[in-house]
């Protein structure tokens, strides 16, 4: 093992227990905030800032977790952890799919706007503006462009889900992979053109793998966008299967079962980590053989 | 497959390597940041000859040596390489380049490097690897293959970029300052490789540098430059024979060529200088 894998190790190791820490302290904060803190909540100076701290505003961090092992509905088959897993499962895969997709789509527009100043300049303003429209209005509007449309299209929500997850997600990569296109040096764009090689080929050969560092970052901010615009339709259009729908759902409920709705939140947070896990595998994957700095 | 490593082909001779005949070249013709950056340029290289250009810097060198690669085109003149158009002996891969930057691609290994000429050029995988091969032997880094250029140091990326310039075996050879961010010790070092590589497979060799006793070593003739507009003053025979060596650079004959070249460049301060006061 050399030096810099021992220290990159030791980075990581590092990171790994923080994170457990992170984690232990807000689950200790919570207990001891829920322990101390006034049951009816708290008001200072006639402002309502301090949260009630009663078993239907905050549970315990064990009930919540023993809330995983019972049976979803009193006397159903499954358990709340099988439900949550399947629907987390199903959004994940959603998610997934708009990540792929939102990158190809980024990476495309990136080319095209590479290609033709036009493009770019016709373009760029449009997906600037396109980020600012909250997609919790998008979503039904999506949906009910897709469902007049189409019948068939009206009972597939998640594909709207999946749409608005690609619409969030291909904007990071279309802005990366655009910039490190651009910022090919000249020298070898020089010896490109010294082998008489076109756009093309200096496109394959050059500026993608010069746009490589530029693309992993983007990639990362993708990753979480789709996570984002999927779950957050799925709240917006009830989905039926995903997270989103069960948090909405258990949410409903919790005033009659509190720890229910954070295991749905849990849910939601494991398949955010999911999706983070299989970025940074992309990630290493693009970034081996790179020079260790630029890692 | 292509030309091997021959001493000179048969028709040597009949066409100077590079012939630049009444180039001018102007950057930004008509605007207010006009620059004249070469003016008349006349000069011939015969196959197989060592050509070093000097010339304080800004005085046209690397734009020179871009117009011969056909990466800029003459404002007026003609440039021709083999008899051929800049052009197309460009779009024929003729010649090869290397910079002061070795210009490695990061992301592929060494021997990947010296492939990518070829790869552009269709050649198929095998016969890469096996050129590859030889040239990495030609540069005496072999065992280096597999590495990434980031693993290697300096002198040897710059080698690595030279076998790579050399890899489609091109018969023309620019240089734009390759060794001018090396230390002394590997720069003489790479200076007698250079040398021996292009002597044993008759490279005709154009070399840009600022470094006086590298352009005495290495050239058959040295191209002395000046700036504003640039021009060629002087053209320096070196003539110390094709053998040199490590005692080429204590020999008297080495430090006469070194002081010739050296007053020719003073020559070109003095009138600079003068100019100077004219314009104020
Ligand atoms: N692309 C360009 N556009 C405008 N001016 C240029 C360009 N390239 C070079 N020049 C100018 O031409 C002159 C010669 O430059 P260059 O050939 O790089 O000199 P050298 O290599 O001898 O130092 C300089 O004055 C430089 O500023
Ligand atoms: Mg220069």
């Amino acid at each position: 093992m050399t030096d810099a894998e021992r220290q990159r190790r030791r980075t990581r190791i590092r990171r790994a227990s923080m994170f457990a820490v992170a984690f232990v302290l807000v689950a200790v904060s919570w207990e001891l905030y829920k322990a101390v803190g006034p049951e009816k909540g708290g008001t200072i100076f006639g402002t309502r800032i301090l949260a009630r701290t009663d078993d239907r505003a905050m549970p315990h961090i064990w009930d919540m977790f023993s809330r995983f092992s019972e049976s979803e509905v009193r006397g159903g088959e499954d358990s709340v952890f099988v439900v949550v897993l399947r629907a987390a499962w199903y959004s994940f895969r959603c998610a997934l799919a708009a990540f792929v997709a939102g990158s190809l789509l980024g990476i495309g527009l990136a080319v095209l706007m590479a290609r033709f100043r036009f493009f770019e300049r016709a373009l760029m303003p449009y997906l600037v503006i396109s980020q600012t429209v909250p997609i919790i209005v998008l979503a039904p509007l999506i949906f009910s462009l897709m469902a007049y449309n189409s019948r068939e299209l009206a009972s597939k929500t998640w594909l709207a889900a999946v749409l608005l997850g690609v619409f969030l997600a291909f904007f990071p990569v279309a802005m990366g992979t655009l910039r490190g296109l651009q910022t090919t040096p000249s020298a070898p764009l020089e010896l490109m053109d010294s082998y008489a090689a076109g756009w093309w080929k200096t496109l394959w050969k050059l500026r993608f793998p010069n746009a490589v560092p530029f693309l992993a970052p983007a990639l990362r901010l993708a990753g979480a966008a789709a996570v984002v615009g999927v779950t957050v339709s799925e709240i917006s259009l009830g989905v039926r299967y995903g997270v989103g729908r069960l948090i909405l759902s258990y949410g409903q409920e919790a005033t009659s079962d509190p720890p229910k709705l954070y295991t749905a939140v849990f849910g939601a947070a494991a398949l955010g980590l999911v999706m983070a896990a299989v970025v940074v595998g992309i990630d290493r994957l693009l970034m081996r053989n790179r020079p260790p700095e630029a890692v | 497959m292509e030309n091997s490593m021959t001493v000179s082909s048969p028709e040597a001779g009949t066409s100077p390597a590079v012939a630049i005949r009444g180039v001018n070249k102007i950057f930004n013709q008509g605007k207010p940041n006009q620059v004249d950056a070469l003016v008349d340029i006349d000069l011939d290289v015969q196959p197989g000859e060592f050509i070093s250009l000097i010339g304080p810097s800004g005085c046209g060198k690397s734009t020179l040596l871009r117009l011969v690669a056909d990466l800029l085109e003459p404002t007026s003149g003609s440039v021709t390489i083999h008899g051929k158009s800049a052009h197309q002996a460009r779009v024929d891969q003729d010649y090869g380049m290397a910079f002061q930057q070795s210009g490695l691609f990061e992301w592929r290994t060494v021997e990947r490097n010296i492939e990518l000429p070829l790869e552009l050029k269709g050649w198929d995988k095998a016969a890469r690897r096996q050129r590859s091969q030889e040239m990495l032997e030609l540069v005496k880094l072999p065992e280096f293959a597999k590495h990434m250029p980031w693993q290697l140091s300096g002198g040897m990326q710059q080698r690595i970029a030279i076998a790579r310039a050399l890899a489609s075996h091109p018969k023309l050879l620019l240089m734009d300052e390759p060794f001018g961010a090396l230390d002394e010790m590997t720069r003489e070092h790479m200076q007698a490789e250079l040398l021996r590589i292009c002597a044993a497979a008759g490279t005709t060799v154009v070399f840009v540098t600022h470094s006086i006793p590298e352009a005495v070593y290495l050239a058959d003739r040295v191209v002395v430059m000046s700036p504003r507009p640039g021009r060629i003053t002087e053209i320096v025979s070196v003539a110390l024979g094709r053998d040199r060596s490590e005692l080429t650079r204590e020999a008297t004959d080495f430090f006469a060529r070194v002081t010739e070249v050296r007053e020719a460049l003073r020559g070109i301060e003095m009138a600079d200088h003068a100019k100077g006061i004219d314009d104020r």
